[in-house]
């Protein structure tokens, strides 16, 4: 148990022509406070769902949640009513999204933005709301809060914008801030200082961090602890530097293989064969049967299950103790 | 220069005029400033650079699909600037181009073999059917997708595989050039090591010549011999890509290499942390125009604009060398 | 060579546009049915003279200015011809009408439209500002304008009612042009050398595609009106036929004493009118969703 959040056997599902979908089958893991925690995996592999669903801002799309447990300090989001989730939404659970100018209101100065949910969560007075908003925009590193509380948001760069969705984020001193690929469209140099930031505000505040991304690099550069999603499953999970120096799931393997990294140049990149399974086609038992290297018979007949070994976990039979699968593997060899 | 230079690109520049009122010109954007670079014969040139700095005009630009203010484009020793449309559309055979997202690029009403066999039937009337025919299964074979899609449309593949049949209408003209436009920025980790495997092995078998533009460090020093770096519409350094990534000249240079992530939590460096933001290409600093944002600005920075100069070997353009 | 992938690759199910199409359709109950309206119209059109009761054309002056009853489903008219008759033999005219002249300004403006929205500058500007003149006049006005130039007739009609529809289609057109060519499959085929006349016609014309066919739907009600309303003042069909707009103009002088003859003609063309629009609106929430406002 975390003592955050613990997410239990949540399963979603898309309605797509009249057809059930699941994206995320059955996913199970935790944050302690204070922690920063990474998903990570590639499109379509259900993690930004994950973090909506947590959320519950599924409603207005064709998706909901089929099953599984929620539970943000003992308490079942799932079973919340609307009215008790917006006061968790904004207050206790935070969340930016990947692109700054969508996700901000457009015709609304900045300062309005901001004061709106001070005003509503925090029940400051409009002169309050005010000081505390601007304090909120100096500590994520905006210059001229001032006058920036009086602009709109076209008229900033990405990366301020992506400042200004931090800063509505954390002006309510959240627990638990969900950033979504927060710098997929940043720039290089951007994307340093906005990591920073995060990290930053997570050692100054203890403000725990799900951040959910595509980009081993900035797995490896914030989080302390990794979750591995393939086709809408947890295949793997353990700290940061256990995984990078020893991944278990052979997706994983393939995937830190496949990352070309500066200063390593190769005549030849690794890559994992095939594609990503289309959810109305998956296939039977492990779904990276098909695109692995050590596949075995039982893979393709039986999903296995999400075991632990220590503090890690993963979903693979390769380490399932006693297991048929290795005894056939080793005997075929 | 080099006489098996394929592409000379000369003092290239384009101007966006910012307000298209009828009674002001509001200035100018200065998408590409005064750029000059050759590209040689079988080789892997990259422009990086972020969002903005111009290295997705300068690609357009040496295609034709838009026309260059001033300066002159040699190609294959012909100049090319101030041709008309017509001559351009010649030029543009053997210089082919991928562009960054598939998704778009491919157009969402016409099969796959109508796709591929668009460029055929401009550039090669006098082909029969059946021969444009098993010249499209023939480079979809090469692209590594199977010929049983081609009654398929685009929407009917994943985004690798539409980069894959991208890939496929650039090469069926047999080009020499191909300017790719961050061909893999808009794939997963996967596939995009996949597609660039395939833009390798094409390069090795069919002698192509790459102008790869990027905004990814780790892609382009994976697939480039030589790299320029752009910042606000300049070239601040063009250096073989070994050095480039082993001793990076330019202070922009260094910082874009510092940034980028390192998928290896034990690794720890020290980041050399920009101030700042770019500043708006409107409006560009006086000088060098990465002044602002530099560790190692000087006075002479903030008014004369540094040449690209040779520095063992690497082109820079700085006053500290 | 490269590694082949497709063996593991996903596939999505490949749907027919047509079937995605009848698929989102299909909930559209109201324009469901009013095609099936339409297609009624249209198989009356096609075969409506070989099944009516009477001769639409042949006098019974026995039976003169009756009232609806079985024997007349809408009565009969100051001759005691048939007047349900008339109008199932008048759906070929009133149809025909319309859809020609329809058709006919949907060429037209979409040509002028495409021309206009590519190319841009000089051009877009000249056909522009001609368009904008076109519609300074209120349409009938334009119209009883052509005819009084060209003279009478059910030809002059269809020609007058296609010229005050070309200038909306151009716009629209246009408007939707304008869009596609900045799409990036465009520059690609630019790239690889294609002329103008082939992105304009094979890749820009079908994405304007779907927009013009609800165009056309939406202005089908109101040429079918139009052409009623001049066949009505006497500019269009010849009184004597069975056109639904020249029924209506031969029983002004019944109004008080026959209202049938006013009532059906009126209502059939209500009725058509008003399944077009609905049929428009269902099919551009299906096929161009975007332009909804």
């Amino acid at each position: 148990m975390y003592d955050l959040l613990n997410v239990k056997g949540l399963k979603t599902a898309f309605k797509n022509n009249n057809q059930r979908v699941s994206v995320v089958n059955g996913v199970d893991f935790g944050i302690n406070k204070g922690e920063i925690v990474g998903i990570v995996g590639e499109s379509g592999c259900g993690k930004s769902v994950t973090s909506l669903s947590i959320m519950r801002l599924l409603h207005d799309t064709t998706g909901d949640i089929q099953d599984g447990k929620v539970t943000f300090k003992g308490e079942n989001l799932l079973d919340l009513s609307e009215r008790s989730m917006r006061k968790i939404r904004g207050k206790e659970i935070a969340m930016i999204f990947q692109e700054p100018m969508t996700s901000l209101n457009p015709v609304m100065k900045i300062g309005k933005q901001l004061m709106q949910g001070i005003i509503l969560h925090l029940k400051y007075s409009k002169e309050k709301a005010k000081k505390h908003a601007i304090d909120t925009l100096k500590s994520v590193g905006i210059p001229r809060a001032e006058d920036i509380m009086n602009e709109y948001p076209h008229q900033l760069s990405g990366g301020m914008r992506q400042r200004v969705m931090i800063a509505i984020a954390m002006s309510c001193e959240p627990e638990l801030l969900i950033a979504d690929e927060p710098t997929t469209a940043l720039d290089v140099t951007i994307q340093a200082q906005i990591l920073e930031l995060m990290k930053r505000l997570q050692s100054d505040r203890g403000t725990a961090i799900l951040m959910i991304t595509h980009d081993l690099g900035v797995v490896a550069e914030v989080c302390d602890r990794v979750i591995v999603m393939y086709a809408g499953r947890v295949v793997e999970e353990a700290s940061v530097d256990e995984l990078f120096e020893s991944p278990r799931h052979p997706y994983t393997k393939d995937l830190i293989e496949s990352v070309p990294k500066i200063g390593e140049r190769k005549s030849r990149l690794y890559s994992i064969p095939g594609h990503v399974p289309n959810p109305n086609q998956m296939p039977n038992g492990c779904k990276f049967a098909p695109r692995c290297q050590h596949a075995m018979e039982i893979c393709f007949n039986k999903e296995p299950e999400l075991t632990s070994e220590e503090k890690r976990k993963h979903r693979c039979w390769l380490y399932q103790q006693n297991n048929v699968g290795r005894e056939q593997n080793l005997g075929s060899k | 220069m080099a006489a098996n230079n394929l592409l000379e690109v000369k003092n290239i520049k384009k101007y966006f005029p910012l307000s298209k009122g009828w009674f002001s010109a509001k200035g100018h954007v200065k998408a590409v400033d005064q750029v000059s670079f050759s590209i040689q014969r079988g080789e892997t040139f990259s422009l990086v650079g972020e969002s903005g700095c111009g290295k997705s005009t300068l690609g357009r630009l040496i295609n034709g699909l838009i026309k260059s203010d001033d300066g002159e484009i040699i190609f294959k020793g012909k100049n090319l600037t101030g041709a008309n449309e017509k001559a351009w559309r010649s030029y543009r055979k053997p210089m082919q181009m991928i562009f960054q997202d598939p998704y778009a690029s491919l157009s969402p009403r016409m099969k796959i073999k109508d796709i591929l066999d668009e460029p055929l039937k401009i550039h090669h009337p006098e082909l029969s059917k059946e021969t444009r025919k098993t010249m499209v299964q023939e480079i979809l074979d090469v692209c590594g997708i199977d010929a049983y899609h081609l009654d398929k449309y685009a929407h009917e593949f994943s985004g690798g595989q539409r980069q894959r049949i991208g890939i496929a209408r650039a090469l069926i003209l047999k080009p020499e050039l191909i300017i790719a436009d961050e061909p893999v920025s808009a794939l997963d980790v996967s596939i995009q090591a996949q597609v660039l495997n395939l833009l390798k092995e094409l390069q090795e078998n069919y002698q192509l010549t790459y102008l790869f533009i990027s905004h990814d460090l780790s892609v382009v020093e994976h697939i480039s011999d030589k790299i320029a770096v752009m910042y606000l519409g300049n070239i601040v350094e063009i250096s073989p890509a070994e050095d480039i990534f082993s001793r990076p000249k330019h202070p922009y240079t260094q910082a874009l290499l510092s940034a980028v992530p390192i998928p290896n939590p034990k690794v720890k460096r020290e980041r050399i942390m920009l101030k700042g933001e770019i500043p708006n290409a409107a409006n560009p600093p006086k000088g060098c125009k990465f002044h602002s944002r530099c560790p190692h600005a000087m006075d002479i920075c903030k008014t004369v604009e540094p040449q690209l100069k040779k520095v063992e070997g690497q082109m820079v353009a700085c006053h500290l060398y | 060579m490269a590694e082949i992938v497709t063996k593991t690759d996903y596939m999505p199910k490949s749907r027919g546009k047509l079937r995605s199409f009848c698929a989102a359709f299909i909930h559209k109950k109201t324009a469901v049915a009013s095609f099936f309206f339409f297609c009624l119209l249209i198989i009356l059109a096609l075969i409506g003279p070989s099944i009516v009761p009477y001769n639409p054309q042949t006098p019974d002056y026995n039976h003169v200015l009756q009232g609806p009853s079985w024997l007349h489903l809408a009565g009969t008219d100051e001759y005691g011809r048939d007047v349900f008759s008339r109008l199932i033999v008048g759906t070929r005219l009133s149809l025909g009408v319309g859809i020609s002249s329809v058709l006919l300004g949907a060429v037209a403006g979409t040509i002028l439209g495409l021309i206009s929205g590519y190319f841009g500058k000089w051009v877009d500007k000249t056909i522009m500002r001609i368009c904008d003149v076109f519609f300074a006049f209120p349409d009938i006005l334009l119209a009883i304008g052509i005819i009084a130039i060209l003279g009478p007739g059910l030809q002059n009609v269809v020609i007058a009612v296609a010229i005050f529809n070309i200038p909306s289609f151009a716009r629209v057109v246009r408007g939707k042009t304008l869009e596609v060519k900045e799409m990036l499959f465009i520059e690609a085929t630019r790239s690889i050398g294609a002329t103008k006349s082939r992105i304009i016609f094979k890749h820009v014309f079908p994405e304007t595609f779907s927009t013009i066919i609800v165009y056309l739907t939406m202005n089908l009600g109101t040429a079918i009106l139009a052409a009623a309303s001049l066949s009505f003042l006497g500019l269009g069909a010849s009184p004597s036929s069975s056109d639904w707009g020249a029924m209506l103009s031969m029983s002004r002088d019944y109004m008080g004493t026959a209202f049938h003859l006013v009532f059906f003609p009126g209502l059939i063309i209500f009725l058509t009118v008003l399944s077009l629009n609905i049929m428009g609106d269902g099919l551009r929430d299906v096929l161009d969703p975007k332009s909804k406002d």
